[in-house]
Order: C-alpha cells, then structure tokens, then sequence
C-alpha cells in the first residue's frame, strides 16, 4: 500500500501580516497589558488586597509546596505494630521482587512464638531504587509502604543514600536524615 | 576656565552616575519585569539579615560575584586585545552619552549653564562615531578569543552592525533635515513648537517613519534580543562565550549601558528631550489660554524630570520588545535592514524634503 501523503495547507499571510508591524504590536499589546495587570495585582497584594486574585503562577518552593497526589510513590517506610516494633516478616518478598536489588534483610528470631521472623536489620539503597514501588505490591504484610510525601531526596554522598531500620520506621521530617555534612562526619 | 572645567566635572559626574546606577538596576528591572510579564515572581531570594526588599539586592550579589569569580584567559588567545575588547566596548557605550542634553539651559549663578556634558555642534555624528567605535569590541573579542564560536559572534555582530549602522544614519537624516541642526541641544530646542498651539512638534509627529526605522536600527544596534545575533544564546553562545568574570560583566554593562543610550537618543530626537508639552520658560501655556506662572528653577525641574521619566519609559518599552519578540534568523535580519528598512528610510529623506521645500 502506497504511503498516504498529507498536504498541509501553509496559511497565508496577508499584507498586514507580512510586514510585520501590526502584529509585532499586537504581541507587544498582549504582554504589556499582561505586566501591567499583573503589576496592578501585585501591589493589591502588598496591601493586603485581592488576595484571590493570582499575579504568578509559580509555587515558592521551600516556602510552598504543591500539594501530592496520595498515590504518589515517595519515600519509603516500614509500618509498625501496635508495639512498635516492625510489622515485616522477613518473608524476602519485597528483597527477591526489587528490580534494582536494593534492599537488604537480615532475618532474626521474633520474640513472639506466634510471628515467625523479624528483621535483625533492614537496609535500603535509595541510591539504586527506581521508585517502581514493587517491594510495596509484593509485601503480604503490608509491611513497607511508600506513602510518606517525601521527595526531597538529596544527600552529600552515596552513604548517606543507604537507609537503615530505625530510619525506615521512623522517617527524618526534613526529607533525609543529615548524618553528614559536605561529606564530613558530623 | 577653572571655573567652567568644575562645572563640566560636575555636569559629567551626574551623567555617569545616572547612567551606571540605571545600568546597575537593570539587572534587576530585567530579571523582574520580565517575571512580572510571564506570571512569575522573579528574582527574590538574596537577602541581607533576613530582608529582601522585592530582590533589589541581587544586582549586588551579581557585583560580588562577577569580581570574584576566575578572570580566565583561554590558552592560544591573544591576551592584550583578549583583555581591549570588553574595555572598547563599556567605554564608547558611555562616551557616547556625554553629547545627550539632559536640561534646558539653568541661569544659576550669574551664568549660563546648558545641561549638557560636551556642548557639540555635530553632537548626532559624534554619538554615531561612538556607536560604530563600540562594534570594535564585538569584533576584537571574536578575533582574539581562539575560539571558533566567539568568532562567528564577531563575524556576526560585524556585518549586522553594517547593515544596521547605515539605515540608523539615514533614518535621522530627516530629523536632522526638519530641525536643520546636528546639535542635539538645538534639536530639543526646535521641538518646543507647538503645532497651532496644540500638539508639540515633537520628532514623533513630525517624523514618524523615522523615528519607527531609527528604533529599529538602534535596537539593533543594542545587540538584544530580537537581534541578539551576535550573541545567539541558543546556538553559538556568542562573542563573549570565553570571557568569564568581570570582563563579561563588561560586555554585559555594555548591552544595557546602549540600551540607556538609544532610550536617550530616541527621546532627545523624537520625543522632545527635556521638552514638557505647553511648558515654556515662563510657565505653563494652556493651549485654552491660561497661563501657570512658575519660576526658572521650578521649570528646569520639571523638564529635566520630564527628561528622566521619557528615558525611563523608553527602557521599558525596550525590555518589553525584548521579553516578547523572538530573536531573528539571519537571513531575515540581512533581508529587513537591506531591503525593507534601507530604501523607506532613502524614501523617507526623499519624501521629507519635497514637503519641506513645497512647505517652504
Ligand atoms: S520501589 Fe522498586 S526499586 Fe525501590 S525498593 Fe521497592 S522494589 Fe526496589
Ligand atoms: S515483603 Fe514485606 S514482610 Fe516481606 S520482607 Fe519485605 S517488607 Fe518484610
């Protein structure tokens, strides 16, 4: 089957389009018109006016932040018992699931006759995680969740990526935990 | 002549001083309005002690940084001409206005003084010889950085400049044919006329082909965007691409120093200069009748703030043009300033002096 050619029709200019000058004030028209309304809004603000009215669109970051969707996939967590100890069971559903290998358990004897296992240590690459939120879905205890709106993720060196237990259960506010500073220990 | 050496020092201390805080706070107006057109909010974080009064200290942040950061001299490059090149290009930018009269005549002190830095009966080709002199830095920077990007920049910003430098010549050839004068501070003068009574007989109303080809080439001449060619951010980085420190700030300076440069000339040739509409020596004339009587320092006053607050209106609307128009493509650049801007401009002078002669 031959292909099938699409002429696209190139729309033509008129005279005043084709010298440019109207429309160029046109252009110019419609920004200035915008600054000028948006400087208008601005100084409202300043006074304590109009405050339903937007002059920018932009979020001040640090300041404000966009509000996430609940189905985000952020930060992990480990969910906790009601004695707060972890709910995993050292199944190595989510360690064998991983796509980037990334985590890492130690299973130990749980205290509890009735649990079979809990982690001695859980360790996290966030280094190597491709956010795929696979360790979540495998998890038949819905014990790891990614649910914790932080995505912040930043750190000084590869180290400081590696997320241990404590962290896991009970997630740094500011993002990540601040074990070093500029790659010095602290 | 002692005494008239301390008044040109004075006269031409104020010049600079205005120019260089209004280039300084360019920086600023540049970052802000344009955030302001595009529903942004604009540089706002440096901050002293927790104040940032709306970003106004960034330009200082720039300051510090540019003059502390490495003054880099690529190897191969031909140093003396390398560390020239931006030095061509800030100083002519600022020569160039001395020749811009920013007030009347003031009687002060049993004397004449004309608000003028250098008093020059050829005031319009001196500030056009400095114009053309600061494409020189353009050019050396491109040949002395051995780098083949900052040459096509040098290449580029020459032959603009050719096509530019001669329609801006040409395009003021009728102003200069209506007002019969070459010096700026006679030009002004001549646009206190008021056509019956009414309209000032600025450059504008009598010139308007003129003064529409005159801002074009001039804002050409500035090298921003739309015809930022020589410097083309997004392709070949520019003639400065090699120059790093205070040296770019330099050829930074320069950009908005001729900026300030064409906003003066275009309100000193086209929009009246100091001229206040109706305001003479004596006061105010309402075209009604009436007369507000004021007196000579009160008058001087207002037209030299009239003076400020055209020029100040004038960089506006050129960050305006350039925050909305797109840069051109080379080819449409040649293509406007031989084909299109030089012949209206030979058709304006033609147009221009047939009606001054039928005028008498
Ligand atoms: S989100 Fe994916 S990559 Fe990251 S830890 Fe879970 S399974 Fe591994
Ligand atoms: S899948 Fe759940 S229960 Fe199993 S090891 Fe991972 S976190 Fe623990």
């Amino acid at each position: 089957m031959p292909a099938k050619t699409v002429t696209v029709q190139r729309p033509e200019l008129n005279f005043w389009e084709k010298i440019y000058l109207p429309e160029i004030f046109r252009g110019l028209w419609i920004t200035a018109s915008k600054f000028w309304r948006n400087i208008f809004v601005h100084t409202a603000h300043r006074l304590g006016l109009m405050k339903s009215v937007e002059a920018a669109v932009t979020i001040q970051y640090p300041e404000e932040m966009r509000p996430t969707s609940p189905r985000l996939r952020t930060r992990h967590r480990l969910t906790q018992r009601e004695d707060g100890s972890p709910r995993c069971v050292s199944c190595m559903m989510c360690e064998t699931v991983c796509p980037a290998h990334c985590i890492y358990i130690v299973a130990g004897e749980h205290p509890d006759p009735n649990v079979e296992k809990a982690p001695k240590s859980f360790v996290l690459d966030l280094g190597k995680c491709v956010y795929c939120g696979f360790c979540v879905e495998a998890c038949p205890e819905d014990a790891i969740r990614m649910d914790t709106q932080i995505h912040t993720i930043a750190a000084y060196s590869r180290e400081e990526m590696i997320l241990d237990m404590q962290e896991l259960l009970n997630p740094s506010p500011g993002g990540m935990p601040q074990k070093t500073f500029y790659g010095k220990k602290s | 002549m002692l005494e008239q050496l301390a008044i040109k020092t004075a006269l031409s201390v104020i010049m600079v001083a205005f120019v260089m805080s209004i280039a300084g706070l360019l920086t600023w107006v540049e970052r802000k309005q344009s955030a302001v057109m595009q529903d942004r909010v604009g540089a706002n974080r440096a901050s002293i002690f927790g104040f940032r009064i709306l970003g106004l200290f960034h330009p200082i942040a720039d300051v510090i940084k540019m003059v502390m950061k490495e003054d880099f001299t690529p190897s191969g490059a031909q140093r003396f001409l390398f560390t020239l090149a931006p030095v061509v290009s800030v100083t002519f930018a600022i020569a160039a206005v001395a020749a811009i009269p920013f007030g009347p005549e003031l009687q002060a002190f049993g004397r004449t003084i004309s608000l003028q830095v250098a008093q020059l009966d050829i005031g319009l080709l001196y500030i056009f010889a400095m114009m053309s002199l600061g494409v020189y830095g353009v050019i050396l920077a491109g040949i002395s950085s051995n780098n083949n990007y900052a040459f096509l920049g040098g290449l580029r910003g020459a032959s603009q400049m050719l096509s530019y430098e001669i329609t801006l010549g040409v395009a003021i050839l009728g102003a200069v044919m209506v007002y019969s004068t070459l010096d700026l501070q006679g030009m002004v003068m001549a646009q206190g006329k008021h056509l019956w009574g009414l309209i000032p007989m600025w450059g504008i109303i009598v010139q308007p082909v003129g003064a529409l080809l005159f801002m074009t080439a001039a804002l050409a001449e500035t090298k921003r965007i739309p015809f930022d060619l020589p410097e083309g951010e997004s392709e070949i980085v520019g003639y400065f691409v090699e120059y790093s420190g205070m040296k770019f700030g330099m050829f930074f300076m320069t950009d908005f120093i001729e900026t300030i440069l064409v906003a003066m000339i275009m309100t000193t040739v086209f929009f009246g200069g100091w001229q206040v509409p109706w305001l003479f020596a004596d006061g105010i004339h309402w075209p009604w009748g009436g007369v507000v009587a004021m007196s000579h320092g009160v008058v001087v006053g207002l037209q030299v703030l009239s003076f400020v607050f055209k020029v100040v209106a004038f960089i506006w609307f050129f960050m305006i043009i350039r925050w909305t128009l797109p840069r051109f493509r080379y080819d449409q650049l040649m293509r406007l300033g031989w084909k299109y801007m030089f012949p209206v401009s030979l058709a304006n002078i033609v147009i221009t002096g047939l009606v001054l002669v039928l005028i008498g």
